[in-house]
């Protein structure tokens, strides 16, 4: 174990690095950028790594694909609108069940400007582009989880073969704090391994003809379900929350990544003042862990959503709350951030009401 | 079973007769690579893969390994593939419409970059597998469904000359070179020689076939042959526009 001085984005290089990833396309885009440069200088000292600086995200996507199919553990990196264009080669992985890590640090608003800061970029990351959004997305709140959740990215995705990604922002990946940072092996974490696709090893059942067309919308279907099974499968496995004082709360706040760490310093903040406040997180967004939130909330007084967007992550928690009948507000602050104070005063305004 | 002389070992039996229209020019370009890939006997190291388009009729043509990818995309996956596993021979086939079009970027980038892959790409004058739309080799005159008083180049401009384009683009080890799937000798010479490139690692191989598509052309057989062989390759003459010295 070691404590380093590190950015969010040079702590996703270790961790991807510590994990075992061999290879990085990308194309620069802010506050993803150090990731790509970063792996430049990596691979350029190492020959084993490769590095691919492509024309624009999709190529990037595509040529991740590749290079899982080649058997190498492949990642890339983008934000915004790179996060769009790079949705054409992650719905080709996501169909055809291909293994890919990719960090996406939101940034405000469709094109330029405000480039550091938002979770604006929840429902494409959760949900992509035209396919049934099963996929693994992890959202992570600062630097230290940029190093773990990269770690785990690669070996979720591997081992269940499905597109994984860590959510992050602008303001974590900028961060320079420590970060502990350790090898699989001290924390007996292991490492799964990756095999190719194509011109593997064994070829004694003839020649492999992978596709992502069907001639028959029921061949299609078929395969579908297939997949949801398989995702619903392990859902259970990989689900994962942080649940913070919610045990005796009236109000649980609902919020993640970057927002959950405000709101849990808040927590204390109202502990102190014998408010009695909890906080739900979840880490995986998509599958998100419905069940354990939803005995949580029971016999709650209030739900308060907090999240840097207008609501996405608002309906993704009424959507898992379905059918409760708890009481819910939201503090929705697209592109900004929500320190602790502003949730402190938020939520006491919020029990005035509540208790009359 | 006798052998059967016309028929490419590295085709896969039990996906023939192919998926192709009768009449296309395709399935003669593709019969070709196949024998190229076994003269070569690179079949057990070559991914061969796919665009959108008629191109990915092909996705079980091989008995090799392949990978069908999405509209204008194989370019990159094939670099991604080459640049993961060097030893790979990698094919990347499409249309104009994914070469020229939706993806032109990939492979414009591809040919500075000096990517060592093999792209093959089909000229047929029209966005097939979508039923005769313009394409950017649509040439001018030629209707489309989507100009429906045949090509104006003063509104749409001129067809597009990959080749040349990227020959000016293209570092010295690159093979770059026009043919038609009707001429089977010299189909086969240039597609021999864009994978020979590849397998001396020298660079970027590009080859443009012409191509017919009797089913959008409107056209019988004959007519087929005439509007590929003589209208298509006034516009697009064929030929060698970038060829290292070693392939001469
Ligand atoms: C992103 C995207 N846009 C559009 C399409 C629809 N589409 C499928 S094939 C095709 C045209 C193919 O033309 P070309 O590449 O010239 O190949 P051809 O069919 O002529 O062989 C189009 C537009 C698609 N599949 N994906
Ligand atoms: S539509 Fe044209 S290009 Fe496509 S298979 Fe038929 S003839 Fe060939």
């Amino acid at each position: 174990m070691n404590k380093e001085l590190l950015t969010g984005n040079q702590a996703i290089v270790k961790g991807a690095l510590a994990s075992g990833a061999q290879m990085m396309t990308g194309y620069p885009i802010t506050p993803t950028t150090e990731i790509l440069e970063n792996w430049a200088e990596e691979a350029a000292k190492n020959s084993n790594l490769n590095f691919l600086q492509t024309e624009d995200e999709m190529s990037a996507g595509f040529s991740m694909i590749g290079g899982v199919l080649a058997g190498l553990k492949t990642f890339s990196a983008t934000a915004g609108p790179g996060n769009v264009l790079m949705q054409d080669a992650l719905v080709m992985a996501e169909s055809m069940r291909l293994p890919t890590v990719v960090f996406i640090n939101q940034r405000g608003g469709p094109s330029t400007g405000t480039v550091i800061y938002s979770q604006q970029e929840l429902n494409l990351t959760c949900f992509g582009g035209n396919g049934e959004g099963l996929r693994i997305v992890y959202s992570v709140g600062n630097p230290q989880e940029m190093y773990d959740y990269a770690i785990k990215a690669f070996n979720t995705a591997w081992r269940y073969r499905f597109p994984a990604f860590v959510l992050g922002d602008g303001y974590s990946a900028k961060t320079l704090t420590e970060v502990e940072t350790y090898s699989l092996e001290e924390r007996k974490i292991e490492r799964v391994s990756s095999a190719p696709y194509l011109l593997g090893e064994d070829n004694s059942s003839g020649s492999v003809n992978l596709r992502n067309t069907y001639n028959l919308e029921t061949e299609l279907n078929t395969l579908l379900m297939k997949h949801k099974m398989a995702f619903d499968g392990f859902t259970s496995e990989i689900v994962e929350f942080d649940d913070y004082q919610t045990l005796g709360a009236e109000i649980v706040i609902v919020a993640h990544g970057n927002i959950a760490i405000s709101a849990k310093c808040a927590i204390d903040i109202l502990k102190s003042e014998d408010e009695k406040v909890g906080l739900f997180r979840p880490i995986t967004l998509n599958p998100f862990p419905s069940e354990t939130l939803r005995s949580v909330v029971q016999k709650k007084k209030l739900i308060v959503v907090i999240e840097s967007s207008l609501g996405q992550f608002e309906r993704m928690v009424k959507e898992n709350l379905y059918g409760e009948n708890i009481p819910m507000v939201a503090i929705k602050k697209p592109a900004l951030g929500i320190n602790p104070d502003e949730i402190v005063e938020r939520v006491k305004d919020f029990l005035k009401e509540m208790n009359g | 079973m006798a052998e059967n002389n016309n028929f490419p070992k590295s085709w896969k039996k039990s996906s023939k007769p192919h998926k192709f229209c009768p009449g296309c020019g395709q399935s003669l370009a593709l019969k070709n690579l196949g024998f190229v890939i076994d003269e070569l006997q690179i079949a057990d190291k070559t991914v061969y893969a796919c665009d959108i388009g008629c191109s990915l009729l092909t996705w079980d043509m091989f008995e090799i390994d392949t990978i069908q990818t999405h509209h204008g995309r194989v370019v990159p996956t094939m670099v991604g593939f080459k640049l993961a596993k060097p030893s790979a021979i990698t094919i990347a086939f499409m249309g104009d419409g994914g070469g020229y079009a939706i993806g032109a970027q990939h492979l414009i980038n591809a040919a500075m970059r000096d990517d060592p892959i093999t792209a093959i790409l089909i000229n047929n004058a029209n966005y097939a597998m979508t039923g005769g739309q313009m394409a950017p080799t649509t040439l001018v005159g030629q209707k489309a469904t989507t100009a429906p008083n045949g090509r104006d180049w003063q509104k749409v401009g001129k067809p597009i000359h990959g080749p040349e384009m990227l020959a000016e683009i293209a570092q010295e080890g690159s093979y770059i070179a026009r043919t038609i799937s009707t001429d089977i000798a010299d189909c086969k010479t240039k597609i021999r020689k864009a994978l020979q490139n590849q397998i001396d690692g020298r660079g970027f191989s590009f080859i443009e076939i012409i191509s017919m598509c009797p089913v959008n052309w409107h056209t019988d057989a004959l007519q087929s042959l005439d509007f590929s062989e003589k209208e298509m390759t006034k516009v697009y003459p064929l030929g060698e526009f970038k060829c290292p010295q070693k392939l001469a």
